[in-house]
C-alpha cells in the first residue's frame, strides 16, 4: 500500500505538467484577448503578449457606445429570456408527459428526437426562411424566439424528462390519491421538485441563444433589433483595423457568460454531458 | 351477470381513453413547433429542390436537373471532400486531446476541478469572438507568427485564413480549440464509471500508465467513446459557424464546405432550389451515417 501510494505521487507530478500545458493552450489566448483589449492596435502590433503599462479602459467606453451596446444586450436578453422561458414551458410539458404519463408511440417521439437533433439545420433554413417572410416572422424578435425554441426544445424536453424519471413515483401516486388532476400533479408536485433540471436546462439553451450566430443572421437583418453576436460581427467588419476596439467589443460579449459559467459551472458542465450524451 | 361485466369494462376503456388522449396535450406543444420550424420545412425542402427558383419568381419544376448539376459541380465534390477532412481532422485531434485530458485528470484529486474549468472555457465562448480572437492571433503582422520572427524563429508569420493550402486547417484547428475541452468532460464523466479495482489488478501486475490506458480505461468507455464519434460525424456535416466567420469558404473555396455553399448559394446567388437539392444531399448523408451506426449495432457490434 506503502509503495503504492508513493507511486501514485511520483505519476501525479507527470500528470500536472501536460495538464496545465493543455490549460495553457485553453485559457492563453482568452487571457490574450483580454490583454489586447485594454491596448492600441500599436501596442498590439508590436507585441501581442505584453502586459500594458497603462491599460486602456477607454477601448470599453468606445466599443460599447459605438457597438451600440445598450441595444444589442436589450436585444440578446429578450431574446434568450423569451427562448428560455418557451423552452421550459414547453419541454416541461412534454418531460412530464414522457416521465410520467402513459404515451402510446414514446418511444416513436422518442426517436424523433434523436433523429430530429440530427437534421442538418441547412436542410430546413432556406424554405423556413421563406415562410417565415410570408408570415411576417422576419426580422422580428418572435419570430428568432419561436425558432430557437424549436431547435432547443427536443434537447430541453430529453433533459428535463431524466431528471423527473428519477422523482419519486410515491409523490405523485399519493397527489393522485387527493385528487389532484394531471395538471396539478405537474404544477404542484412535479414542479417544485425537479426545478434543479429546469435552472440546468435553462442555463444551457440560455448560454445557446446569446452564443447562436446563423439563425440571427439569417432572419435578424433590422440593425435595431440585432442580438450581440451578429451586431459584434459588423463591428468587427466596420473596425477590422483597430485590433483593441474589437478585442474590447469581444469582451463585453463574453463577461456575462463567464462569470455565470464560473459561478454555475457545475450545472453548466452536468447538463451539456448530460443532456448532450445521454440521448 | 356477465352483461354488466362486459358494460364495465366499456365505461373503463372509454375513460381510460380519455386519459391517454389527454396526456398528448402535454406533448402537443413540442411537437408542433418542431413541425412547424423543423419538419415541414425539411419537406418542402425537398420539393424546392426539384424546382428552378429564386426566392422571388415561382418556383419551377426542374424535377431531377439540380442534382445532376450537383454531380457535374466541381466545387460541390470540392466542399464535400473538405467536409470530409473535417470530420477526419475532428474524429482524431480533439478525441485525442480529451482523451488525453480525461485520463490525466482522473489519476489526480487536487485541482482536478480547476483544470476542469479552464479546459471548458473555450466551449462556453460565442464562434464570433473566439474567431475574433484567433483572427487577431494568426494575424501575419500582429500575431504570435510575427512575434516569434522578431525573436528570430521565421516561418509562422504566414498568412493562415488567407492561404489556400492551409485556411481549412487553421479553421478547424480555431474550431476544435473550442472543441476539445467538452470531451475531455465527456470522458472523464465515463472514466469514472470504470470499475476502479479493474485498475487495482493492474497496477499490481505492473502495467504501465500507457497500457493501463489502452486496456482498461479504452475498453471501460467504449460506449461513449463511439458514441461521440457518431456525434462528431453528425455534427460535421452542417459545420458551418467557423468557416464563414473566418474565411467565408475561401481563398477560392479552398477552404469551401457544405454549409457555406449552401448558404451563399441561396442567399447570395439566389439560386434557391440548386441550395436546397445541397441540403437535401447533406439530409441524406446524415441518415447515411445514422444508418450504419445502427446496422452495426444491430449486427451485434457493442456500440
Amino acid at each position: 500500500m506503502n509503495r503504492l501510494r508513493s507511486g501514485r505521487t511520483e505519476t501525479t507530478a507527470f500528470n500536472h505538467v501536460i495538464l496545465f500545458l493543455l490549460a495553457v493552450f485553453a485559457l492563453g489566448p482568452v487571457l490574450v484577448l483580454f490583454l489586447n483589449s485594454v491596448k492600441t492596435s500599436e501596442q498590439i502590433a508590436a507585441n501581442p503578449f505584453s502586459i500594458p503599462a497603462e491599460p486602456r479602459f477607454d477601448n470599453y467606453a468606445v466599443a460599447f457606445e459605438k457597438g451600440n451596446y445598450v441595444n444589442t444586450v436589450k436585444n440578446s436578453v429578450i431574446l434568450t429570456v423569451g427562448t428560455v422561458i418557451g423552452v421550459l414551458i414547453v419541454g416541461g410539458m412534454g418531460g412530464y408527459a414522457l416521465a410520467h404519463l402513459e404515451i402510446r408511440g414514446a418511444n416513436i417521439i422518442a426517436f424523433y428526437f434523436l433523429v430530429g437533433t440530427a437534421i442538418p439545420i441547412q436542410l430546413y433554413v432556406v424554405p423556413l426562411f421563406f415562410i417565415w417572410k410570408t408570415f411576417g416572422l422576419l426580422n422580428t424578435h418572435l419570430g428568432l424566439i419561436i425558432i430557437y425554441c424549436a431547435t432547443s426544445s427536443p434537447f430541453a424536453t430529453y433533459l428535463i424528462r431524466s431528471y423527473m424519471v428519477a422523482l419519486p413515483k410515491e409523490f405523485i401516486e399519493a397527489a393522485k390519491i387527493d385528487g389532484a388532476s394531471k395538471f396539478q400533479v405537474m404544477t404542484q408536485v412535479i414542479l417544485p421538485l425537479s426545478w434543479p433540471g429546469f435552472l440546468t436546462t435553462g442555463l444551457i439553451v440560455g448560454l445557446g441563444v446569446w452564443n447562436e450566430f446563423l439563425i440571427a443572421v439569417t432572419f435578424m437583418h433590422h440593425p435595431d433589433l440585432k442580438p450581440v453576436a451578429t451586431s459584434l460581427r459588423a463591428f468587427q467588419e466596420r473596425f477590422t483595423r483597430d485590433w483593441g476596439l474589437t478585442n474590447a467589443a469581444s469582451v463585453i460579449m463574453l463577461l456575462p457568460v463567464l462569470i455565470l459559467f464560473l459561478l454555475m459551472q457545475r450545472r453548466f458542465i452536468e447538463g451539456l454531458t448530460q443532456g448532450g450524451m445521454k440521448m | 351477470m356477465a352483461f354488466k361485466i362486459d358494460s364495465r369494462v366499456g365505461v373503463t376503456s372509454a375513460y381510460r381513453w380519455r386519459q391517454i388522449l389527454s396526456n398528448y396535450i402535454f406533448l402537443a406543444p413540442v411537437v408542433a413547433l418542431n413541425l412547424i420550424v423543423i419538419v415541414i420545412p425539411s419537406l418542402t425542402s425537398v420539393y424546392i429542390s426539384m424546382t428552378k427558383w429564386s426566392g422571388l419568381n415561382q418556383p419551377e419544376f426542374v424535377g431531377l436537373a439540380n442534382f445532376e448539376r450537383l454531380i457535374n459541380d466541381p466545387i460541390y465534390w470540392k466542399s464535400l471532400s473538405h467536409n470530409v477532412i473535417w470530420t477526419i481532422f475532428f474524429l482524431t485531434i480533439p478525441v485525442a486531446m480529451g482523451l488525453t485530458g480525461a485520463f490525466l485528470l482522473s489519476g489526480i484529486k487536487r485541482f482536478q476541478m480547476v483544470y476542469r474549468v479552464a479546459f471548458f472555457i473555450p466551449y462556453v465562448i460565442a464562434s464570433v469572438v473566439n474567431t475574433e480572437l484567433w483572427r487577431t492571433l494568426l494575424h501575419p503582422r500582429h500575431g504570435i507568427g510575427a512575434w516569434l520572427a522578431k525573436q528570430g524563429i521565421e516561418g509562422f508569420d504566414i498568412r493562415v485564413f488567407g492561404s489556400k493550402h492551409t485556411a481549412l486547417y487553421g479553421v478547424a484547428f480555431v474550431d476544435s480549440w473550442h472543441f476539445w475541452g467538452f470531451l475531455v468532460i465527456v470522458y472523464l464523466a465515463a472514466m469514472y464509471q470504470v470499475q476502479p479495482d479493474l485498475y487495482e489488478v493492474a497496477i499490481l501486475e505492473g502495467a504501465s500508465r500507457f497500457q493501463r490506458f489502452r486496456h482498461v480505461t479504452v475498453p471501460g468507455i467504449r460506449p461513449t467513446l463511439v458514441f461521440t464519434l457518431l456525434m462528431i460525424m453528425i455534427w460535421s456535416v452542417p459545420a458551418f459557424d467557423y468557416i464563414y466567420l473566418l474565411t467565408d469558404g475561401g481563398p477560392a473555396h479552398a477552404s469551401e464546405v457544405l454549409g457555406t455553399y449552401l448558404y451563399n448559394m441561396s442567399f447570395f446567388r439566389f439560386e434557391v432550389g440548386y441550395a436546397a437539392a445541397i441540403g437535401v444531399t447533406m439530409a441524406l448523408i446524415t441518415a447515411f451515417i445514422v444508418a450504419i451506426f445502427v446496422i452495426l449495432r444491430r449486427r451485434g457490434w457493442e456500440i
